[in-house]
Formats: structure tokens, C-alpha cells, sequence
């Protein structure tokens, strides 16, 4: 299970904009790189990130090769109401990791 | 004490000789002081640190039990937090069964080897360093305080004539660079003056945590000098110095950098 953090205010005021930061432990194998014997290292990347603020998506991002290791997304989203941010990372060789996290809007 | 007096004291009981070219105590600056504002803040925002990463993993390391005894660190050490604090601060620090200086990643497979009788953790291996780095974080902002110890003079001493003296086919010496022009540009990169605050360390260039042994065969490569393999007392004995060098500095561990 790859390792992640995730930061996003636990309080926000209703219609405040909030910071969402995330980083995910992940090699981002470019599949460019040969090994030692000079074979090729498969390409092992995340390709896809999705983030649901109760249910309903609000950010998605695709990632290509060039993206560095263990890789860091920050955007923006509007406190509407109280409730969870579900963080879901997909990708190669059938990797997938979720992370969740409760907000309070007053 | 005042700064000044302070001062006067580490100087005194320095453990070997200052040498015309040393930077003053009070000049030095971490790599730190010479990051872009996007990287500092990298390293300040424990949630946007990737090292943070192999500290999380660190602790969990901490917990298991390992090797024939079934002993896991926690079993004899208890909370990292409180009994770890200040413990990478005096690394590398005089081993008297060996009668030499071990730095910490040697120390962590001592306890592997003879107190959970497990094999040794590769250098630089993700488990090696994560527990290097969990131990490491608990100094964080601690000053480092290397030991005024008669028995570690003779490998102090071999450390600074190590940093001072010309090698490889460039025929440079480390102090060149990290005493002479530090601040200046090499290839667009600025020249720190080269203490190790921070290990180990997440380098956006490695793209992954490394350790301080890790970064002086990439300097040793820079200079065209041979480097020497892992964990060899030549490294031992410049970590020394280095780490004695930047005494009274604070600990950055995990540390950032470019």
C-alpha cells in the first residue's frame, strides 16, 4: 500500500476556497530508463488521479512519464458543505490507492 | 551563556584545529539558506515534504518485530519521540566494542545484527533509510553536538584531511569548493558550504531519499576522484568531520534539497 498524505483544513467557513495539498509515495517509472543489463525497466507510472467532494468529482488529473517521482497535486476547491474528500490514485501493473478525509463547513 | 562566550567554548574545545580557511562559526549557513522559496517550502510544509514519506514508513519499521530474538526497535527503545530525541544529533559517535566512529545507519544495523539477530538492512535501502530518518526527525531543531572525545581525535583528524586534501583528476579538494567559494555558481547551481543538516535527505535531483554517504560519492564523482563503497571508514571519518564542522547548527531531518 503506497504511502500518502493528503492536507486539507479540518474547518473552512461555507464558500471559503480551501488549499488541497497531496503527495503519494510512487517510483513514476518513465519505462524510458534500461537496467543494468541494459533490458528496458517497464514503465510503472500513476496515470490517473481523481478527487470527490461527497461523491461528486471536483478535480481530475492524468499523469504522463515525465511527472517526478512520488508526485505532489495541489488545487483549489469552494467549501460548500460538511462532509468527506475521497482521494483516488490509478495506474500501472494494476496500482490503485485510495485516502479520505472529513471536512467541517460551518 | 552569551553567543560570544558560547563561541569561545567551541572553540576551545575544538577537537582539531582550526585551519586558516574555515569559515567563522558564526558565517555558516545550511543548504537551506541557499534553496529557491519554492524548495524551502517544500522542506517547511511537513505535508508537501516527500521525505515525510519514508519517516511514516520509519515509524511503522520501528514497531515490527524482527530477526531470530523477535525484538522489534520499540521492544528495547520505547517511543522513538521521547527516547531518540536528540540521538542523530552526536552521530557518527565513537563505538568502544569497534573502536572506531559508527554513523547512525551503521548503529541501526548493529541493533539489527546483535540485538534482533537479523541480517543487516542494505545500504540505502528504502527500509535503512526510513529508519534513519524517523530517528533522525526526532533532533529535529536540535543543535548537532559531536563529542569532544580523546579516542575520536585520530579519526576527526583523518576526516579533515580528507576534506582538505587534493584528489581525483580534477586534483580538488573538498574544502575548494565548501570553504573557498561557497556561495558562488557551479553550472548554475550555488555552492553551499556543504553541512549535513539534513540527512537523510529528499533530493528533487535523486528523486527519492538519500543518505549523506550517498551524497559525497556524488561529489567524489564531480571531482573525478575514486569513491569508495558504502560504508567504508573513509566515509565514516569525513561524516565526522563534516558533522563536526556544522556543530551548533540545527538539525534539519528530514531535510529538502535541489
Amino acid at each position: 500500500m503506497a504511502r500518502a498524505l493528503i492536507n486539507v483544513p479540518p474547518k473552512a467557513k461555507r464558500g471559503e476556497v480551501i488549499e488541497i495539498k497531496t503527495l503519494i509515495s510512487h517510483t513514476m517509472e518513465t519505462g524510458f530508463r534500461p537496467d543494468n543489463t541494459g533490458k528496458p525497466i517497464p514503465r510503472d507510472i500513476i496515470t490517473d488521479f481523481v478527487c470527490k467532494y461527497n461523491g461528486q468529482e471536483i478535480f481530475r488529473a492524468e499523469l504522463f512519464p515525465a511527472i517526478a517521482a512520488n508526485p505532489f497535486l495541489t488545487f483549489f476547491t469552494v467549501a460548500t458543505e460538511s462532509g468527506t474528500l475521497s482521494f483516488e490514485w490509478t495506474g500501472d501493473s494494476g496500482f490503485s490507492a485510495t485516502e479520505s478525509v472529513n471536512i467541517s463547513v460551518e | 551563556m552569551t553567543r560570544a562566550a558560547f563561541l569561545l567554548l567551541t572553540v576551545v574545545s575544538a577537537g582539531v584545529a582550526a585551519s586558516a580557511a574555515d569559515i567563522p562559526l558564526g558565517e555558516r549557513k545550511s543548504g537551506y539558506d541557499f534553496m529557491a522559496p519554492e524548495t524551502r517550502a517544500m522542506q517547511d510544509d511537513d505535508t508537501a515534504n516527500p521525505a515525510m514519506l519514508w519517516v511514516l514508513d520509519g515509524e511503522t519499521l520501528w514497531q515490527r518485530r524482527e530477526g531470530s530474538a523477535g525484538k522489534s526497535c520499540a521492544d528495547c527503545h520505547g517511543d522513538a519521540r521521547t527516547s531518540m530525541k536528540g540521538v542523530a544529533a552526536r552521530y557518527p559517535a565513537f563505538n568502544a566494542a569497534r573502536a572506531r566512529p559508527v554513523d547512525l545507519g551503521e548503529r541501526i544495523n548493529i541493533c539489527r545484527t546483535e540485538q534482533q539477530r537479523a541480517t543487516p538492512l542494505a545500504f540505502e535501502s528504502k527500509e535503512l533509510l526510513a529508519l534513519a530518518a524517523y530517528i533522525g526527525q526526532q533532533s529535529r531543531g536540535m543543535p548537532i553536538e559531536i563529542a569532544d572525545d580523546a579516542r575520536m581525535r585520530p579519526f576527526l583528524q583523518a576526516g579533515q584531511d580528507m576534506f582538505t586534501g587534493r584528489q581525483g583528476q580534477l586534483n580538488l579538494s573538498c574544502a575548494q569548493c565548501h570553504d573557498d567559494n561557497w556561495g558562488q555558481k557551479l553550472a548554475g547551481a550555488a555552492i553551499p558550504q556543504g553541512h549535513p543538516t539534513g540527512y537523510p535527505l529528499y533530493r528533487l535531483e535523486w528523486q527519492t531519499l538519500g543518505s549523506l554517504q550517498r551524497r559525497l560519492r556524488n561529489c567524489l564523482f564531480g571531482m573525478r576522484a575514486v569513491s569508495y563503497p558504502y560504508g567504508a571508514p573513509d566515509y565514516i571519518n569525513l561524516e565526522l568531520y563534516l558533522m563536526w564542522r556544522a556543530r551548533g547548527m540545527r538539525v534539519e531531518t528530514p531535510a529538502v534539497r535541489p
